[in-house]
């Protein structure tokens, strides 16, 4: 008992009375890296909200180090010594490192900011964990694994001996992550005890001490982490049977140029250069993976290819015919489908039922619409034919599309982008969020499209995901083409051209 | 005609106007900074600057004490915009919905207090207003004086403010706060911050602005209460927030602007100018759209600008 940093035993949650945790155990040991492991909405971070105080249980009971506390608010997490570093950063933007750390502590001038002090002491820990953290610099000027160092050196400058990590690994590449992974075991030496929920199970093998495996709401088990553990075991334990890592078969090889673009210079909504004299060729039947951090130009670069963005200068051709800057109608008619980055705000209307959001790039048009009529029967027979075909979990197609989960929210756009047989088909992180049979599910039908002919561009940055369906991987970083490589490149070789480092790589002669 | 426009006297009038006509701008705008930075955008203003102006002159006439009337329509100006706060914060309404309905309730609430308390009559009640300063030398100094030197305390009281709340939102823990929730509430929380508490304390304080704003309408800048005392500034002083990018100091700029054109219409009357009065009237407004138009582009607004928070949303 005295070992144990953290004791959760029987945490039951519900939210609107599904059980997002039902009588979950979980403990954590001091010193140690534990795991917390399942696919999305197994309720790995609803448990860990309730461990830091944002949400209360409804059944259960936690100790810390051995005692019974009731943790009302992360306030009363952080004086019990826990600390937690959120999937979606809990930083203000616009504030500077330094003043996000104060908004978390009393000032020790009463009512002013003590600004100068807490800035030096902050410094002090950034170069304890070689941090490099500037605490004057604003937060929407640090690079997302910066971000990230931000709030795991706040949750340690607060004084977390426990430290919560949700996800963190998701927005770094391969190096960062690496580095990450050493200021962790380098917080293990140190004594702090920390939880890291992830989804990935190289993860789980390379670092974590012992893990905790969840499924729907219910705790699966716990195991040591050992040799003889085997990734198909902590698979099956997360999704409940096999996955099946079957694409369909390559049944065509890549044909001519379908889309083209050269010298490709854009703007993002700032107002500043988000792509760099971009130029790419996709050919018919290829898929063609785009690796990147986040933000680096991928969003533009879809938005240009579906029209809805105006490209500074450039060109662009579909099928040889020049498009630069068309609207995006004439995209859709010329059969280009978009599967956008933010299935909410881009790719549905959540507050529409679901068969409207099928037939969304129809409307008015023939046979769903006549005489400026909509036409019922012919939409309620295309949503009865494509929710069975695509799999849709769902009640009605009367149902709004925000009460379904991520998965089949995905599956109502892969619908209505794939089932127009695209000629070129543009998927900007198409599986984010996704649990993992869903996220095959999607790989799948990119595969078959491209089997039909589709010329395909597979934003991501998911590198497994690129590996795993691209014909050819490209690289961007910073608006700019960093290379092209082939199939079955070297993971190494793609994360250093994705932070920028391109005549590294060449004077290597990789 | 043109010769009486270029007078010395004809500027510094339209100077010192131009300051006096500021005030009543500024001093909400300053509150709404508060509570725009905290997300939260009181459309209501308008309303509450008439419920301050009512309940400041009633209590003035009342008692015969000016301060206690100014402080009369601050507590009710806090009163009235804690409705705001409980549907905005609270019932989670839409903003807009709830300002727009709350300047309805808060004008019709006014001309009902009037018509209840004062009656109907041919002349309007009248008090003794704030009366200018005078300050033998300094007031007496040429031109100088006269614009700078001689309004009433409350002029004073609010060009103040300005540092003030300068110092407040970039300087205290509490101004810290009151970023932090509009930016990104869900941060504050996770940090132990209540948004709830801050956001009501932001809108109270832009409530309390707002009433000072109305009572300075009847008890110092006029002597009287009519149903169009406010005519528009409560609204004007929220663009102007926006137009000054949430700052303070741009916020006096914004309403300094709107007092120039303002004093300027007047003037221009006065001299009998061959326009329309209806035109001339529309003036400082269109003066203040058009600054809006070109500035508010720039604006950065709060991230969860008019979004409510639940800690229960995911």
């Amino acid at each position: 008992m005295e070992n144990m940093a953290v004791k959760m035993q029987g945490i039951t949650k519900a939210f609107n009375g599904v059980k997002a945790n039902d009588h979950v155990d979980f403990y954590l040991e001091k010193g140690s890296i534990h795991g917390l492991l399942g696919e999305n909405g197994a309720g790995k971070t609803t448990l860990m909200n309730i461990l830091y105080g944002l949400y209360q249980q409804d059944e259960g009971t936690i100790m810390i180090n051995g005692k019974i506390e009731d943790i009302s608010s992360p306030v009363k997490a952080i004086s019990l010594g826990i600390g937690m570093v959120h999937q979606h950063f809990m930083l203000a933007r616009p504030l500077t490192v330094v003043e996000n750390v104060m908004l978390g502590r009393k000032s020790r001038r009463g009512i002013l900011l003590d600004t100068k002090q807490t800035a030096q002491e902050l410094a002090a820990v950034s170069d304890k964990y070689k941090m490099g953290v500037d605490p004057y610099s604003k937060i929407w000027q640090l690079s997302v694994g910066e971000q990230q160092r931000v709030e795991i050196l706040t949750a340690i400058y607060m004084g977390a001996q426990t430290l919560i990590l949700d996800e963190p690994t998701a927005v770094l590449t391969p190096q960062e992550t690496e580095l990450f992974f050493d200021t962790l075991r380098e917080m293990r030496e140190d004594g702090k005890s920390i939880i890291l929920i992830t989804h990935k199970l190289e993860e789980i093998v390379e670092i974590v001490d012992e893990v905790t495996v969840l499924r729907d709401g219910k705790m699966i088990g716990t195991k040591k982490m050992d040799p003889s553990v085997t990734k198909g075991e902590l698979t099956n334990m997360m999704v409940g049977r096999d996955v099946l890592f079957n694409f369909p078969e390559i049944t065509k090889q890549p044909g001519e140029v379908k889309l083209s673009f050269r010298n490709i210079c854009v703007r993002n909504d700032k107002g500043l250069p988000a792509l760099k004299d971009f130029s790419l060729d996709i050919r018919e039947s290829e898929v063609v993976g785009l690796a990147g951090v986040d933000g680096n130009g991928q969003k533009e670069l879809c938005e240009v290819l579906t029209g809805l963005r105006k490209a500074d200068s450039g060109e662009m051709t579909l099928g040889g015919e020049p498009v630069i800057n068309k609207e995006p109608i004439f995209f859709i008619n010329k059969k280009v489908s978009y599967i956008p980055e933010d299935r909410h705000t881009t790719g549905l209307a959540l507050d529409w039922s679901l068969k409207r959001n099928l037939i969304f790039k129809s409307i008015g048009k023939a046979p769903y619409s006549r005489n400026g009529l909509m036409q019922s029967k012919c939409i309620n027979a295309y949503w009865e034919k494509a929710k069975d075909e695509y799999q849709i979990k769902a009640i009605c197609g009367d149902e709004k599309a925000r009460s379904l989960s991520g998965g089949n929210q995905q599956k109502i756009i892969l619908a209505r982008e794939i089932d127009v047989e695209p000629e070129v088909l543009i998927a900007d992180q198409p599986t984010r969020g996704l649990d993992v049979g869903a996220a095959e599910y999607v790989r799948n039908k990119i595969i078959e499209a491209r089997n039909n002919s589709a010329a395909v561009l597979v934003v991501s940055a998911d590198l497994e995901e690129i590996l795993q369906i691209s014909d050819r991987i490209a690289v961007i970083y910073d608006g700019e083409l960093m290379g092209i490589l082939p199939r079955g490149a070297d993971t190494y070789e793609i994360g250093e051209l994705m932070m920028g480092k391109r005549e590294e790589v060449a004077v290597s002669g990789k | 005609m043109l010769s009486n426009i270029f007078s010395l006297s004809f500027l510094v009038s339209l100077l010192a106007g131009t300051i006096r006509l500021a005030t009543p701008i500024l001093i909400p705008a300053l509150g709404q900074i508060y509570t725009q930075r905290a997300g939260i955008l009181n459309l209501s203003v308008e309303g509450t600057m008439l419920m301050g102006a009512i309940s400041g002159f009633t209590v003035a006439c009342a008692t015969g004490s000016l301060w206690l009337g100014l402080l009369t329509g601050i507590v009710v100006g806090m009163l009235f915009s804690l409705i705001m706060a409980w549907l905005s914060i609270t019932v989670r309404a839409n903003q807009v919905i709830a300002g727009i309905g709350l300047n309805i309730l808060g004008a019709g609430f006014a001309a009902y207090l009037y018509r209840v308390i004062f009656g109907i009559r041919s002349l309007p009640a009248q008090i003794d207003s704030f009366q200018q300063i005078n300050i033998p030398v300094l007031s007496d100094l040429p031109i100088i004086g006269q614009i700078f030197i001689q309004h009433n305390i409350l002029v004073y009281l609010a060009f103040l403010l300005v540092p003030l709340t300068w110092f407040v939102i970039e300087k205290t823990t509490f101004g810290l706060k009151i970023k932090a929730v509009g930016e990104h509430p869900k941060a504050a929380d996770s940090k132990g911050i209540s948004v709830y508490r801050i956001r009501y304390s932001a809108v109270l304080i832009g409530g309390a602005y707002a009433g000072m704003g109305g009572a300075f309408m009847t008890i110092a800048y006029m002597n009287s209460f009519t149903e169009s005392v406010i005519g528009g500034r409560g609204y004007i002083s929220v663009a102007v927030v926006i137009f000054a990018r949430f700052l303070p100091s741009r916020a006096m700029w914004g309403a300094l602007l709107f007092g120039l054109a303002s004093a300027l219409q007047l003037r221009l009357q006065a001299l009998g100018a061959a326009i329309p009065s209806q035109l001339l009237l529309m003036l400082p407004y269109l003066a203040t759209i058009a600054a809006l138009i070109f500035a508010s582009k720039k604006a950065e607004f709060p991230s969860a600008y008019t979004l409510p928070y639940s800690r229960l949303e995911r």
